[in-house]
Order: C-alpha cells, then structure tokens, then sequence
C-alpha cells in the first residue's frame, strides 16, 4: 500500500490530518510507509494536481475523490463531515473506506 | 506586527458586500466595534462563521457591531473576490457587515495573520481583545467562549479576564 501524504505548510490543518491518518493505521494493524510531499508553489500545486492541504491518497486515489477535483491551489483544503458541515481534515471514517 | 491591546482602532473606508461603503467612523455609535479577519474559501473561517453571525445577532441590541473583513489576494484565491463576497454573504445569510479590504492596508495596520481573527474595541475604540472566537472548531465541543466572554465584561464596563489567545486558522494571503 502506498500513501501520499500532501500539505502545504501555509495551512494549519496537516498535523492534525497526519494525527488521525496515524491513529488510523495503527487501529486497523496497517503498517505501511507514508511518503509526506510538502507543497510550496502554486506551479508544484499544478503538476501535483494538489487542491489543497492536506490531500492524501492512498495508492494514487484520493481520500475524498469529489474534492480531488477543485482547481489545484496553495490553499486549506475544504472537507466535510456526514452532517454537512465544513472541516479542515478527512473524516475518520474517509480514511478508514480509503485503507480498505 | 499585530496590534497590542490598548492601542487605537485604525482608520478604514471599505466597501462592503451591502454595496456601501463602510468606516471606522460609520460604526461610531457603536458601543463594541469587532473586527473580524474572515475570507470566503478558508475551511477554519467557514466552520466558525455562523457562531459569528449568531454572536453579532445576539448583542446587536447592546450595541455590539460585528464587520468582517477580506484582505485576501483574490489572483491567487479567486473565491475571495467581491463577487464571491456578496455571493456568500447572502448564502450563508450573514448577520455581520462583510467588507473587502482589496489594498490589504486593514489588515497591515491590524497585523492580522489569521483568519478568522477578533479583533474587539471597547468605546474608546482601544483594543480590548484579540485572539480567537472560542476554543474549538467544533462548535459541539467549545469549552471557552472567548468572544461572548469579552463582550459580556466590556460592555459591563469591565476588563475581560482573557484579552488575548492564539488565533486559529488558514494565513493571510498576502499580495
């Protein structure tokens, strides 16, 4: 299993993203290598089709595929929670569907 | 630099999403002035934005004034324009004055780093407070009320027992 994980330092969110990926992995047993890419110009952002921190993928696939679509951007990536409302980082359970 | 407690409220003349232009002197009879560092796209200023509009319809009546502000760079964050503003504004049915600082020179003279970002003046218009909305994202889980907190004690009269907390959310973008 590969996993990518991409922040952009201008954000406030990947600790607490990287955190919860962590907490994650160990929960289901996985160990698996994290590769972190830090993102820091809008050019990087481009050619890594990177639309905002944190991004993370598991084996290329994003961990929330309808928001791996938005314009790529040095910017806080925007999430959302199962009751509609905004959050910075994936939701557990995103990850959780994503190291299946 | 951000501004430190005590100091003046800078002079502002800004437009705002209502199509008026909006200054320091327009909220004069304004007991409380909080000002507000927000932009459109930023998932912390989104999550905390409806506190902030119940926050400014709650002490509308003491006569507390809540403006938000977007100095944001909208070449490289498109969402914040004006457009975007006025868009938000009525989607999400703010109860807050929303202006675009496009020359970023309120955010300068506030030494604004977050957003959102509070920024509370007394009267006198000294700065009383800055720092943060509450303590947590989630509003489910907020312990410390720091807004609701400062405005109940200085519109009392009295000096907040917490003037200063760390700001929480995306940067600036700056130009």
């Amino acid at each position: 299993m590969k996993i990518e994980f991409l922040f952009w330092r201008g954000c406030p969110s990947h600790p607490e993203a990287r955190e919860l990926l962590d907490e994650v992995l160990a929960a289901r047993g996985i160990q698996a290598s994290i590769e972190e890419v830090e993102v820091t110009t809008q050019e990087e952002a481009e050619r890594l089709r990177f639309p905002g921190s944190p991004t993370i993928r598991v084996d290329g696939r994003d961990v929330d595929p309808a928001g791996a679509v938005a314009r790529p951007a040095l910017t806080c990536r925007i999430y959302h929670l199962p009751d509609g409302r905004v959050w910075p980082v994936p939701t557990r359970e995103q990850l959780e569907e994503a190291l299946k | 630099m951000t501004m430190a407690l005590g100091m003046e409220a800078p002079a502002f003349d800004l437009p705002g999403v209502d199509g008026e232009n909006h200054s320091l002197g327009s909220y004069g009879d304004a007991e409380v002035l909080v000002l507000v560092q927000s932009c459109n796209h930023c998932p912390w200023v989104q999550a905390w934005e409806g506190r902030l509009s119940a926050i400014a319809r709650d002490y509308s009546e003491r006569g507390v004034r809540v403006v938000a502000v977007s100095s944001n760079d909208v070449e490289s964050h498109p969402e914040d324009s004006f457009d975007e503003m006025q868009a938000r504004s009525v989607a999400q049915g703010f109860a807050f004055d929303y202006l675009y600082d496009e020359p970023q020179s309120l955010a300068h003279a506030l030494g604004s780093e977050r957003t959102p970002e509070v920024f509370v003046f007394d009267r006198d218009r000294r700065l009383a407070y800055h720092g943060a909305i509450d303590d947590n994202r989630d509003e489910t889980a907020v312990g410390q009320h720091y807004l609701r907190d400062v405005l109940d004690a200085v519109l009392a009269g009295q000096e907040p027992a917490v003037r200063e907390t760390p700001a929480v959310g995306c940067s600036v973008k700056w130009k």
